[in-house]
């Protein structure tokens, strides 16, 4: 962390403990306890539209509460990095703090992810207890993505449905989660055109048996062989090397009305799912590529 | 010493208007704020109408309540109080009048441009640059109005409420010009000149002190006319006041780092704001003890008197909040309240509480003085009974809700399982605080009815006021 410049430092230090000290001295200097002759209280003599103030003393219990919150404050400034350059004699940071809950984490629940590592990922996904834990890595990681049923969202794909843009072997599966994929489906606006967009489409939705103009189909196909087969391939059926996704299934990650294909083929999609392997570490990784692989291989 | 000195006539008629926009500000924000509450029980009432979405209502409702119902509250209550305690007349009618015109022009811009969506993202500080500019003008004739008038005191001593109105208009000014500075970019666009951490930092020396020094001090400074004048007792303690005015007001600058722990901000600067606002626990209470033990030797007032009732229970909300902030702002209590509901019922145990209750108390008092009656002589006192009970019903069920809502969200989002992972995700804890969020909207309709009765009464009074007036001119005329 940046260390302030001494004169800074020194600014912070003054500052501080002159409010401090500076209330204290306001606290006691008011501070009264004579005691008025015959309990009467006499009034300051000011007078403001009918209002006058009494000169009572403060009261005992609320400057000893005062007095404790100063005390309090210097005790905490002496323990804790408060005083500028001074780090405190606990030597507290919140990032050691943070960093002291991690590992006494690690210590105590490693050993539970730990134990799975050398089984196979077919065998694990068969193992109750193992698929219990992954369940719950996958609800607080991968859930806000992909939902809580794994059935994926709009750009997120589906786990459930045994359909796999990366390949969907249990060690690709792994793969994707430890390292992450990073799809690049191109933007064709530019170079195609919008009618060159509208054919395109037309052919792409007569793979999956939904084009509504032939002409288009037949337009389209021309334009399909000369830019997409390098990825999506002759027959539409893509390509897990870029994990470009077949066109023939009927199952589509950004939708697959003609509104949303042109869109696609139009601007582009930058699909992206993280790497795993800094986050949640290989043993856990492990399991929970079992427990995904397991969510398209029920029984 | 008597009080019967000569004075010259009070500029009531500025009073009259900003204290008639209090009502009505009143009615809008809080209108806004049953609405928004209802949008987090009910997200779909205005579905696809993005003027009005939760994101740009939200600001809406708090900028109608802070600056339109509080400002205008504010504003009222420091002519009517500055001229009385210094037997002078405001310094000037004519900037006296621009501050309400430009202030009522701030607030409409203000619902004007929120739901169209411009707005520096700042919070309590939306508005964009040109309606900044504005703020500044206005404000700064504030000032020479009201510093002009005590200028002109006939007594030697200034009277301890307008140390506070004082202080708040002075401290708001500069929080609000250097939280503000941004470059242009057009007419409705500009950007913070501040960034990163720095940024935070500013806004939460800014947005921390909107509380310490619009909500709080400037609410103190009605405090200590109101509850004097409405008891007819003299105020309990002025060594009390000098502490813990000069304590509080040197104290609450430092404590916005509060706002930010356990993030990017410098740990220094953490702790530094933690102590400071544990300091401030005492100086905060003075005032709650000053204006308590006020009441003295005149406690069976509170029997009969409804009025009294309102500025008393606003005492103690404010107690109750100046208790609770402190604690909050320890870090490990700060580590399960940030980012929940807590923080929500805190500031409306503050803002309903003490804030609009203080402010209710004060304009009951007052309006009749400002349409030619009686202190506290309002059509109907049974209906200010009524508000008084509606308020403080709502104000419990707002509070309690969220503090159910607020330590429970802070559980479920640090439960963990045997095996180290969250028991819950994120929306099953807002699904759980669903069944708050609704107790909510009772409490904030039971409050808003209560500001409805309000105007209800007001109306009833300013037209007998009026009346009264008439046939008091046809006598004059007759008898001349």
């Amino acid at each position: 962390m940046n260390e302030l410049t001494p004169f800074w430092s020194a600014w912070i230090i003054a500052i501080t403990l002159g409010s401090i000290f500076g209330c204290y001295w306001l606290l006691a200097s008011v501070r009264s306890n004579k005691k008025h002759p015959n309990g009467e209280v006499p009034t300051t003599g000011h007078v403001y539209d009918g209002i006058e103030e009494l000169d009572n003393p403060l009261p005992r219990w609320w400057y000893w509460k005062f007095v404790i919150t100063v005390v309090f404050a210097l005790i905490y400034l002496a323990l804790y990095p408060g005083l500028g350059n001074f780090k405190g004699l606990l030597g507290w940071t919140q990032i050691n703090q943070y960093e002291r809950e991690v590992a006494k984490a690690e210590q105590e629940f490693g050993p539970l992810f730990a134990k799975y590592q050398s089984t196979d990922l077919v065998e694990l996904s068969q193992d109750e207890k193992a698929m219990r834990l992954g369940q719950r890595l996958f609800s607080n990681n991968c859930a806000i993505c992909h939902g809580s049923a794994a059935t994926g969202s709009y750009g997120f794909p589906n786990l459930t449905d045994n359909d796999w843009l990366y390949g969907g072997e249990a060690s690709e599966i792994k793969t994707t989660i430890l390292h992450g994929r990073t799809a690049a489906m191109p933007a064709w606006g530019a170079s195609l055109g919008e009618q060159g967009i509208n054919d395109a489409t037309q052919y792409v939705l007569s793979l999956s048996g939904k084009a509504t103009d032939n002409d288009a189909v037949a337009k389209g196909k021309d334009i399909f062989a000369a830019n997409c087969v390098a990825c999506h391939g002759q027959d539409g059926k893509g390509n897990k090397l870029f994990g470009a996704p077949n066109l023939t299934d009927d199952i589509w990650l950004y939708g697959g009305t003609q509104q949303q294909v042109m869109q696609t083929l139009r601007n582009g999609r930058a699909g992206k799912m993280p790497a795993w392997n800094e986050i949640l570490g290989e043993d856990k990784t492990h399991i929970v590529s079992a427990y995904v692989y397991s969510l398209s291989h029920q029984e | 010493m008597s009080t019967a000195f000569d004075h010259p006539t009070y500029n009531y008629s500025v009073v009259r208007a900003f204290t008639i926009m209090t009502v009505v500000w009143g009615v809008v924000g809080m209108g806004l704020g049953v609405l928004i509450a209802s949008q987090l029980v009910w997200p779909d009432i205005f579905a696809g109408i993005e003027y009005l979405h939760f994101g740009r209502l939200r600001p809406l409702h708090t900028n109608a309540v802070i600056f339109g119902f509080g400002g205008c509250a504010l504003f009222a209550t420091s002519y009517f109080v500055v001229q009385r305690t210094t037997q002078a007349r405001l310094w000037s009618d004519t900037l006296a009048s621009f501050t309400f015109w430009g202030w009522q022009t701030v607030i409409v811009a203000a619902a004007i441009t929120l739901p169209l969506g411009f707005t520096q993202v700042k919070e309590y500080a939306e508005l964009e640059w040109p309606i900044d500019i504005l703020i500044t003008i206005v404000w700064v004739v504030y000032a020479v109005v009201f510093f002009g008038t005590i200028m002109q005191r006939k007594m030697k001593h200034i009277y301890v409420a307008n140390w506070f109105f004082g202080a708040f208009i002075v401290t708001v000014a500069v929080l609000h010009i250097f939280n503000s500075l941004s470059v242009t970019a057009g007419l409705f666009k500009s950007y913070s000149i501040y960034s990163g951490a720095i940024d935070a930092m500013v806004q939460w020396w800014y947005g921390h002190n909107a509380v310490g020094f619009f909500l709080t001090a400037g609410f103190l400074g009605i405090m200590y006319y109101f509850v004097p004048k409405q008891t007819g007792r003299p105020v309990f303690s002025y060594r009390l006041s000098i502490v813990h005015f000069w304590a509080l007001i040197s104290l609450y600058i430092w404590a916005g780092p509060h706002h930010l722990h356990y993030t990017a901000l410098p740990e220094w600067t953490q702790s530094v704001g933690m102590v400071m606002s544990l300091i401030l626990l005492a100086p905060s209470w003075g005032g709650m003890i000053n204006g308590v033990m006020t009441l003295s030797g005149a406690w069976h007032k509170l029997r009969t008197d409804p009025i009294l009732r309102f500025l008393v229970v606003s005492l103690s909300f404010y107690g109750m909040s100046t208790f609770e902030g402190p604690m909050m702002a320890i870090k490990t209590v700060n580590a399960l309240s940030h980012y929940t509901d807590w923080t929500i019922g805190h500031v409306h145990a503050g803002a309903l509480g003490w804030v609009a209750m203080v402010s209710i108390g004060a304009v009951y008092h007052m309006m009749p003085v400002v349409f030619g009656r009686k202190a506290g002589e309002m059509h109907s006192i049974k209906l200010i009974n009524v508000h008084f009970w509606l308020a403080t019903i709502g104000t419990v069920l707002y509070i309690a809700s969220m503090w159910v809502n607020g330590i429970m969200q802070g559980l479920m989002w640090r439960a963990f399982n045997q095996d180290g992972s969250l028991v819950y995700s994120f929306v099953e804890a807002v699904d759980a605080s669903k069944p708050g969020w609704t107790v909510r909207v009772i409490g904030g309709v039971l409050f808003l009815t209560g500001m409805l009765l309000m105007a209800v009464n007001t109306y009833l009074t300013v037209r007998a006021c009026q009346k009264e007036q008439e046939l008091a001119n046809t006598a004059n005329t007759q008898a001349a």
